[in-house]
């Protein structure tokens, strides 16, 4: 049974500027051991989705519309109180975030930061929490752990702060791991052990994995089940397989083409025309097929395109979205 | 080069979120963004407003009214408001409403002017130091550093008490005083726009020293700059009024709000109208100019407190 | 960390010296002197009291006779009262100190608590009205404030004397004068800089983390919300002393600042030097301490000592 399962979630934001519908009717499930990556570009959704179930949207101007997100099977994330949610944060899902320059409190010591997790959580003595903390940095890979625990973020570089920001996170064995753009702020190659990293720890924990990113290549390695999103619905939802083998949705497909280490070299690379939509209208149909630049059909122009089953374990949104091929492109 | 079905064209686009890249290069769209804030920023409006007939009350109002704000009638003094006399008169017969009118034009002058003067200096010296940085910046503020360290307020009052009271050394005084803090601000902003990536972005762009400071330095300073010169004027009329009420400002049959609030302190007990009066044009004004200098700084900086 | 203290101590005495100099020669520079203000004196008269304060020596030798006894902790005679400089603060100054330390008291425990329930309740009443007042007590200059608190609670209502130093319900008009405007700046400033945390990404971090909401605020967001506090209050000491000068004219108060002012006025050279001396320490003092609290505040200052 998933640990996570996420049913028809809509969070739109009412601003000044009309209703943003940045998640608009998404559904999901992660089970433990397993890992969901979720792709899409900025202003996708992904990121909203993934605050919405742990009730990390501020809630004026955003707000949940709709949908449920079954815990274990017992709790609705969306319609829990706050204590409950509360409960839940850090204990049974724990969030990891891409800046870790910014996401840790700079006037606080990392062992502070580590040991509060347990004593909110758990009933251990000082000592206790202590040791613990010591011991998650370890398994983090952060030497000298003992000592090092008690300096302050800034003495920490970008790669081990993300290390600390993991072990803060996985220090209390949670069922779910939120990863939001874990390796987008670091360098290329700490993204690497980043993410080996997450792997590691998922494994030991059997924990289930999110990892929301816009870079297809850091999922490629990671997750066993991909969905696509787009204008903040899911367009493409498949295993990793399927979405890199038999991609169906021409999103999909553009988003892999668009992968620089794909393209041949000296020939320019592959773009995506036009720019994502202004969520805080309404889309009558298949947003992909309205963008600028984009060629279609026209067939799901003014009607909302409807999931089609490809295989057991893939959908995809129907779309009759024509891609320019590779050089036409380049002309524009 | 793309066929699109028969659709109208209203329908057939989705409004893209859009990007105005020109506009974006020449740093004007800050202006036109920060302006549209700005008007839906009601109490900065109307404070606007308010300021817009301070400065017409007191500029022009002395040439309408048929008193002179020095001509004594001691027959006619210390009365109440009266359609005559619709501030009152004070200790030596004077029209009030002429003397707020022109105790106006004085505070608000050395406002605007001592401002200027400490803007002035204080650019110049912060980009100065923040443009050819290494040791003269850090020579230049270690000095800011220090003259920040001393009570200026003493200064002001000894300097006040031992000279002739000219009305160019209050501004000479009360600008030495501000211009510290503009020089600072000005000086962090250029230091951060040097290191932001537009700046990098435009530099290997190819883009001459003279454009990139022109288009893209200046414009982000200004409005740091609009800020806090619209913060400093009301800093710097209180302390004239402070001055004033001391003894120490323009001297008489000059009058200042901060001279005329000292007269109505003094008769607090039977006439207190010469005290509200005045007290409350200053207050106004300096409440206007703070809200307004408040709603530019959220205007201009899109990370407000506000939101 | 004991090296930046060392600097700033040394920074601090070579502050206090120019202060001392600068005012030392910018008293003499002025027209008159501490003899003719008061009555039409005898040229011989004036000439033998000058040699008696050794004001007829050249001015290079009265600065260094005058650093000389200051050393020794003599501020010098009073050139017009019988009392001795050292005499006349040592009454005044615990009177200003008394005044200055209850404002401060007052503008503390008003202005933080008002500034961190505002930044709490953002965009609520709560937030709204106590700034709306804040802004009102930064428009409105002691010299109205005191009067009028002096008008209502001390005549209209006669709860209180408007004049005199003598029972300890004197203290009230006069402390508050002051106290309310800076409790209206400490107000904003802690509001501004406790919103200045609460949008940072560390704070999203502990709200994931299950953190409640009190724990966020009293140990995320407090250190480094009050840190721009604690910046302010050596200007905001500057400020309280500066407003003492008008407070201690309007409510009678025999204090330091109505010496200051009056010294001023009389070219009485020693008592001014004497209090601006005593000013320049304490605004010194207060910086420094300032500077030291911050350091200790925020971790991320102490390493930058290059």
């Amino acid at each position: 049974m998933p640990i996570l399962e996420v049913k028809d979630l809509k969070t739109y934001f009412h601003t000044r500027n009309g209703i943003v519908r940045a998640v608009d009717g998404v559904s999901f499930s992660v089970s433990r051991g397993e890992t969901l990556g979720i792709v899409g570009e900025s202003g996708s959704g992904k990121s909203v989705s993934c605050y919405s179930l742990l009730g990390l949207i501020p809630q004026p101007p955003g707000r949940i519309e709709g949908g449920q997100a079954m815990l274990d099977g017992e709790v609705d994330l969306l319609s829990a109180s706050e204590k409950t949610l509360q409960g839940v944060r850090g204990k049974k899902i724990s969030m990891i975030f891409q800046d870790p320059m910014t996401s840790l409190n700079p006037y606080l010591r990392v062992s502070t930061q580590l040991v509060e997790a347990l004593r909110i959580h758990e009933d251990l003595t000082k000592k206790e929490s202590l040791d613990r903390a010591i011991k998650s940095l370890e398994e983090v890979g952060i030497t000298e752990a003992s000592t090092r625990i008690q300096f302050y973020p800034h003495e920490f570089s970008g790669g081990m702060r993300q290390r600390v920001m993991i072990a803060m996170a996985m220090i209390t064995h949670p069922e779910l791991l939120i990863a939001d753009e874990p390796t987008t702020a670091l360098d290329v190659t700490v993204q690497a052990q980043i993410l080996e990293l997450i792997r590691e720890r998922q494994k030991a924990n059997n924990s289930a994995v999110i990892l929301i990113t816009h870079d297809l290549g850091v999922v490629a390695g990671m997750c066993d089940r991909i969905n696509v999103m787009y204008a903040g619905k899911i367009v493409e939802s498949g295993t990793a397989d399927d979405i890199f083998k038999n991609a169906q949705h021409p999103y999909t497909v553009a988003l892999q083409r668009s992968i620089p280490s794909l393209g041949s070299k000296g020939k320019p690379l592959y773009t995506i025309p036009g720019l994502p939509p202004d969520l805080s209208r309404p889309i009558p149909g298949d947003a992909f097929a309205l963008r600028e630049g984009i060629t279609s059909g026209g067939k799901w122009d003014n009607t909302p395109p409807p999931l089609r089953q490809v295989s057991d374990t893939h959908w995809v949104r129907e779309s009759d979205v024509i891609l320019p091929p590779l050089e036409e492109v380049l002309d524009g | 080069m793309s066929v699109k079905a028969n659709l109208s064209p209203s329908e057939k686009r989705l409004p893209e979120a859009t990007v105005d890249l020109d506009a974006i290069e020449a740093g004007t769209s800050l202006w036109q963004d920060a302006w549209h804030r700005l008007k839906k920023n009601h109490l900065a409006l109307i404070s606007f407003w308010v300021l817009i007939f301070m400065g017409v009350f007191c500029f022009i109002g002395p040439f309408l009214s048929p008193y002179d704000y020095r001509s004594n009638d001691l027959e006619k003094t210390l009365l109440s408001p009266s359609l005559q006399h619709p501030f009152g008169t004070d200790d030596l017969g004077r029209d009030q409403l002429t003397r707020v009118m022109v105790g106006g034009r004085v505070s608000l002058g050395v406002g605007i002017i001592a401002t200027t003067v400490s803007l002035l200096i204080g650019i110049t010296y912060g980009a100065s130091a923040a443009y050819i940085g290494g040791k003269v910046d850090a020579a230049m503020m270690r000095v800011v550093d220090v003259l920040y360290a001393l009570p200026f307020t003493i200064f002001v009052i000894l300097l006040m008490t031992i000279f002739e009271r000219s009305i160019v050394l209050l501004f000479i005084v009360i600008g030495a005083v501000e211009w510290l803090t503009m020089a600072r601000i000005v000086r962090g902003q250029v230091l951060s726009l040097k290191k932001q990536e537009f700046v990098e972005a435009a530099v290997s762009l190819g883009y001459s020293t003279r454009r990139i400071i022109l288009r893209h330095i200046i414009p982000n300073v200004l409005g740091v700059v609009v800020v806090y010169a619209t913060l400093t004027v009301p800093a710097v009329m209180l302390l004239e009024s402070f001055l004033s009420f001391l003894g120490l400002g323009v001297q008489p049959p000059m009058p200042s709000w901060g001279s005329l609030i000292k007269l109505g302190a003094d008769n607090i007990q039977l006439f207190p109208y010469l005290l509200i009066i005045p007290a409350l044009f200053f207050s106004l004004t300096l409440f206007s100019l703070n809200f307004l200098g408040d709603g530019l700084r959220d205007a201009l900086d899109p990370k407000s407190s506000k939101d | 960390m004991l090296k930046f203290i060392l600097r700033r101590i040394a920074q601090s005495v070579l502050v206090i010296f120019v202060i001392i100099t600068v005012t030392f020669f910018m008293v003499r520079f002025a027209p008159g002197d501490p003899f003719s203000a008061e009555r039409k004196m005898p040229e011989h008269i004036k000439q033998r009291l000058m040699e008696h304060y050794g004001l007829d020596q050249p001015l290079m030798v009265q600065y260094g006779n005058y650093l000389g006894q200051l050393l020794k902790g003599d501020l010098g005679p009073s050139f017009t009262e019988t009392r001795s400089v050292n005499q006349i603060l040592k009454a005044s100054f615990p009177v200003s100190l008394e005044l200055g330390g209850w404002a401060l008291l007052i503008a503390l425990c008003i202005g933080l608590p008002v500034g961190i329930t505002a930044a709490v309740f953002r965009n609520t009443f709560a937030d709204y009205f106590p700034m709306a007042m804040a802004m009102i007590g930064i428009c409105l200059p002691t010299f109205v404030l005191g009067p009028i608190l002096a008008l209502v609670f001390g005549v209209w209502l006669g709860w209180f004397n408007v004049s005199g130093w003598f029972i300890p319900a004197d203290r009230v008009l006069p402390a508050l004068t002051i106290g309310l405007v800076y409790a209206a700046f400490i107000a904003r400033i802690t509001r501004g800089g406790m919103l200045e945390i609460l949008s940072q990404d560390f704070i999203r971090t502990a709200k994931a983390k299950g953190v409640p909401f009190i724990r966020i605020i009293v140990l995320h967001t407090l250190k480094g919300g009050l840190l721009p506090v604690i910046s302010f209050l050596g200007p905001a000491l500057a400020g309280i002393i500066s407003g003492s000068f008008v407070v201690e004219t309007i409510f009678q108060i025999p204090g330091m600042g109505r010496e200051f002012v009056s010294s001023a006025f009389d070219r009485d050279y020693t008592l001014v030097l004497g209090t601006v001396i005593l000013y320049a320490v304490l605004i010194t003092a207060a910086n420094l301490l300032v500077d030291i609290v911050q350091v200790i505040l925020n971790p991320r200052l102490r390493f930058e000592d290059s």
